[in-house]
């Protein structure tokens, strides 16, 4: 090395990118990466306008944070806001969430799979990116079940608005219960697309072995180092350590799988801390406990990881059946459990969305679903309240401060991509680091970058999001004078093109 | 052979709920997708700037837009997208009237960021580090886009062609939309394209709304247990659907809670918070100056209650910044 | 605040705006009986007259705000004297709750005031006004709340 790095914080001045996140590389002396960041240039201020709002607006305001999985914000908040008044909902309206909840989980895993992630695998990371998209995998897989795909997802989505108004920003969450009683009829629709999803998820599961699993190629990428990140991991837990996404303690492993921490929600703060650079609007979420050590994994660092990966680490088993059976056999392939390669989160997103329709199957099939006892009305004077469920992406809490008539005092929202994006920033520093090479970044880098942060999936509300397969990233390349020696970036028609500027 | 219309989505300050109502087209957006050249759709992800500003003028047919516009990139992005395109749809509450984050207007930039950044339960932030428009560091310089003081409306940017009210829209208020809009049947320029009368007119529970209201006693939801098929008013709770646009098809009122007021105003009304709040207290029984006054206790957000998607499209805008309060509330 | 300038060095110059919504059959002949009668009182009022308090929409009262008035003031006959029996109780219901959101709007009560004035109390709409004004010239005048930093002004060309 001719020259001492500098450790700077350069990041370019990309004024007007398209899309809600951007990476710039910095490269030392001799043209390997020194550093790369992931900025992400959005913010609205939930946790600001939400002060003087009236405590049972907030499941439905706060489902505004995304309209993708507005169904986790709602629940969060509703649970929040139980916490709050100290008031404990019927059983049925607790199924009837729980069934909700379940069926949301199915429908988002498989819009997950089958719109964003899953195009990667199905129709392979090298395809050209105008095929890398939902119309590609139809393409693969064939129309039949490009028609399987829409129906069962619109059909779940029925389900949700059926017993919550809407499927997006639905209404049915109230302190104390939910809004209106399941009929006998919609029980038995509940049951019936129950029945069809658990078909879907087990096919899906079929689709991905035959797709994925049998080709050597994409198995090797899963478990490359490139994919591959030593960090914490958390999630929601059952009293038998078992996945729950609606309700239970919280779970936190080490790197090397050991159990760092198990507390209930309304211990969070002792746990997790958020921390704030000057070039994102994003906050970055690290263990407490450890610290905040930069973007760095291994167990003396903070960074941790939220998801479908991180609760099959943070877990010991399914709580059902057949998913039990699909996680035996990941791990079997994939080796112990806690597994660091960040793009097997789309194989654990297939057991989970096993799981959320078992679980959905015997919410509906339970009797005491129809209980017209929905709603128990709340006494006493709110004060505080914390609420977590797991949403698709990870750990989300909700935890409202009030007056005693309700009204909101403070708001703290720890959003589940949020868990996720210093580990995000490690993904896309390390495949940087894996393609940039003496100053040559290769076409492939795009690409990778891209899957690596497509297995996250992050949420609209925060990060980069697509549906027809493409990114809106622009990456940079600065030697260490600050110059920019290339340009990487996708055209109109998904061709990876590249520019140098003067 | 006849090139297809190009169409365009883009979102600004957004939950990506209206995207969603896209997706929602099922089946159908197949056939949409199939007679229709989507140049970007749903997050401005295949093209790059340069792409589209190497568009000619009106090159596009139509864009929808969804999203408050609350920084500059937000800005720069829509007034970009009206050059290129002959027609501009607001899409949904938050580009048509600011939605959910136009509360946002009770607040400064600096407020929020006091708050989210240096107040929160879980950020220590010791430094009290804050997100900065620029920085400049040895070998480069930082840029974030930035962040106005007060969010608007996309009509308050750049001239809107149509309206599709809703948080979100309906699919089939979308679906309709698309059709106008591809056989050339549009209506007159300006219109919000969802029926032009009060929700109560559609409501399943029209039948149980009395003649004559006259409450003593309003009720917040979670006070009462709420009848499945009695007016909601009747029963005391707050219901905006005498005050908004129908459309919706009463998707909340079927789920038993009230209409919140997401597809706006009907063509009638200039501020939709003022007529909903006009709504709501005549029918407020009481005579004596504290009888009415205790009524209205049980309303302790006016703002949030009748202004929830539509702040910066109010008369007022926002709140006075004099008053905005910047004490810490740690 | 730097765009109120002089005012908040000589706030004795300050004219506050008032709008002031009368009703045909009390208040308006109030203020007609005042002027006949030459009571002299502060001309900062832009009289607007409506057939009832009742007619006033909060729209009214917000576009007036939004236009540029540092109040508003509403004049109705006395509960139980309505010309149209029950409008101004409406107005006392609207006037209410549009009070209060105004108030969560930074709006201060001052400005938003309601008053029964009878056709024969040319008086009380002398003392009313003065004392209006003098209670508003206190509060300063009401900035336009569109001019607002952070609009398009700053947009770089």
């Amino acid at each position: 090395m001719s020259e001492p790095q500098q450790r700077r914080i350069t990041i370019d001045p990309v004024t007007r990118l398209e899309g809600h996140g951007k990476i710039d590389i910095f490269l030392d002396a001799n043209g390997d990466v020194d550093h790369a960041y992931f900025q992400v240039p959005e913010l609205r201020g939930f946790e600001k306008f939400c002060e003087g709002r009236l405590a049972e607006d907030m499941p439905q305001i706060t489902s505004r944070i995304c309209g993708v999985c507005p169904t986790a914000h709602h629940m969060a908040s509703v649970k929040a806001l139980d916490n709050l008044y100290q008031v404990e909902p019927p059983p049925a309206a607790k199924k009837i969430r729980e069934a909700v909840y379940s069926a949301f989980m199915a429908e988002d895993h498989i819009l997950h799979f089958y719109f964003l992630g899953g195009p990667d695998f199905i129709v392979g990371p090298t395809a050209p990116a105008a095929e890398r998209n939902v119309l590609g995998v139809i393409a693969k897989v064939g129309k039949e079940t490009g028609k399987r795909v829409i129906e069962t997802r619109r059909k779940l989505r029925e389900l949700i608005a059926l017993a919550g108004g809407k499927a997006v920003h639905p209404v049915l969450g109230l302190p104390g219960g939910v809004a209106k009683t399941l009929k006998r009829e919609e029980q038995t629709q509940f049951v019936q697309v129950a029945r069809e999803a658990l078909d879907f998820a087990l096919f899906t599961l079929e689709t991905f072995e035959k797709l994925v699993l049998k080709n050597s190629d994409y198995v090797n990428l899963i478990c490359s180092d490139a994919f591959t990140h030593r960090t914490y991991y958390m999630g929601m837990v059952d009293e038998r350590n078992q996945v729950n996404f609606f309700d239970g303690s919280i779970r936190v492993v080490s790197p090397d799988g050991r159990e760092f921490a198990k507390f209930p929600p309304n211990a969070y703060l002792d746990y997790i801390a958020e921390h704030v650079e000057p070039w994102t609007y994003v906050k970055f979420c690290f263990l407490k406990p450890v610290g905040w050590k930069g973007f760095k994994e291994e167990s003396d660092s903070g960074v941790y990881a939220v998801g479908p990966l991180a609760r099959l680490n943070v877990s010991e088993r399914m709580a059902t059946p057949l998913a039990q059976e699909a996680r035996e056999k990941l791990l079997a392939t994939l080796g112990n459990k806690p597994i660091h390669h960040t793009l097997a989160t789309h194989w654990a997103r297939i057991v989970e969305l096993i799981y959320a329709a078992e679980r959905l199957q015997e919410l509906s099939s339970d009797p005491r679903i129809l209980d017209p006892q929905v709603r128990a009305i709340p006494t006493q004077i709110p004060r505080e309240g914390i609420g977590v469920v797991e949403a698709p992406r990870g750990t989300l809490i909700h935890h409202y401060q009030t007056d005693e008539r309700g009204v909101i005092r403070k708001a703290n929202l720890i959003v589940a991509t949020q868990n996720s994006a210093a580990r995000i920033a490690l993904s896309v520093e390390k495949s940087a680091a894996t393609y940039v090479k003496g100053g040559e970044i290769s076409d492939g880098m795009l690409n990778m970058v891209e899957m690596a942060l497509r297995a996250y999936d992050p949420c609209l509300g925060c990060a980069t999001h697509s549906i027809p397969g493409n990114m809106p990233l622009l990456i940079r390349a600065r030697d260490p004078l600050g110059k920019i020696v290339a340009v990487l970036y996708r055209d109109s028609e998904g061709r990876v093109c590249r520019k140098h500027e003067e | 052979m006849a090139e297809k219309p190009k169409l365009a989505f883009y979102w600004c300050a957004a939950c990506g709920g209206c995207e969603e109502c896209v997706l929602d087209l099922e089946e159908k957006l197949l056939d949409v997708v199939s007679s229709v050249d989507i140049v970007f759709w749903p997050v401005a992800l295949d093209f790059k700037r340069h792409d589209l500003e190497a568009m000619a003028d009106g090159a596009i047919l139509a864009t929808f837009i969804s999203g408050a516009i609350r920084t500059t990139e937000q800005e720069e992005m829509v007034r970009l997208l009206r050059s290129k395109s002959r027609l501009v749809f607001a899409f949904g509450s938050c580009s048509q009237s600011g939605g959910v984050p136009g509360l946002a207007n009770l607040w400064t930039k600096d407020s929020i960021f006091q708050t989210v950044y240096t107040e929160g339960a879980s950020t220590p932030n010791p430094e009290g580090t804050l997100p900065q428009r620029t920085i400049r560091e040895d070998g480069g310089e930082l840029e974030l886009p930035r962040f106005f003081d007060t969010v608007r409306t996309l009509d308050q940017v750049v001239a809107v062609d149509y309206y599709l009210p809703g948080c979100p829209p309906t699919p089939k208020i979308l679906l309709a939309a698309l059709d106008q809009l591809l056989s050339g049947r549009l209506p007159e320029q300006g219109a919000v394209l969802a029926p032009d009368h009060a929700l109560c007119e559609e409501c399943p529970r029209r039948d149980s709304h009395p003649e004559r209201l006259a409450l003593n006693e309003f009720k917040r939801p979670q006070e009462v247990i709420i009848d499945e098929g009695t007016c909601l008013l009747a029963q005391g709770i707050l219901c905006l659907g005498p005050a908004t646009r129908a459309g919706c098809e009463a998707q909340c009122v079927k789920g038993n809670m009230p209409c919140t007021g997401c597809f706006g105003p009907t063509s009638r009304v200039r501020d939709f918070g003022g007529k909903a709040l006009s709504a709501i207290a005549t029918i407020a029984a009481g005579k004596e100056e504290a009888e009415i006054s205790r009524l209205f206790e049980n309303i302790p957000d006016p703002v949030g209650t009748f202004y929830r998607y539509s702040l910066p499209a109010s008369l007022l805008r926002r709140r006075r910044i004099e008053s905005v309060p910047m004490t810490g509330t740690k | 605040m730097k765009k109120l300038g002089a005012y908040w060095l000589m706030p004795e110059l300050f004219e506050p705006k008032i709008v002031a919504f009368f009703c045909n059959w009390c208040t308006y002949l109030a203020a007609d009986l005042a002027g006949t009668s030459r009571i002299k009182y502060a001309p900062n009022g832009r009289v607007i007259r409506v057939m009832c308090s009742g007619r006033v929409d909060p729209q009214f009262v917000l576009e007036a705000f939004a236009q540029g008035a540092d109040g508003v003031l509403i004049g109705g006959c006395h509960p139980g004297d309505c010309h149209y029996q029950e409008g101004n109780y409406n107005a006392l219901r609207r006037f209410q709750l549009l009070r209060r959101m105004l108030k969560e709007m930074g709006i201060e009560e001052e400005r938003f005031r309601l008053e029964w004035i009878s056709a024969s109390e040319g008086d009380r709409v002398r003392a009313v006004m003065n004392d209006m004004v003098e209670k508003i010239r206190a509060l300063g005048p009401l900035a336009k709340p569109t001019v607002a930093e952070g609009t398009l002004e700053e947009v770089p060309a």
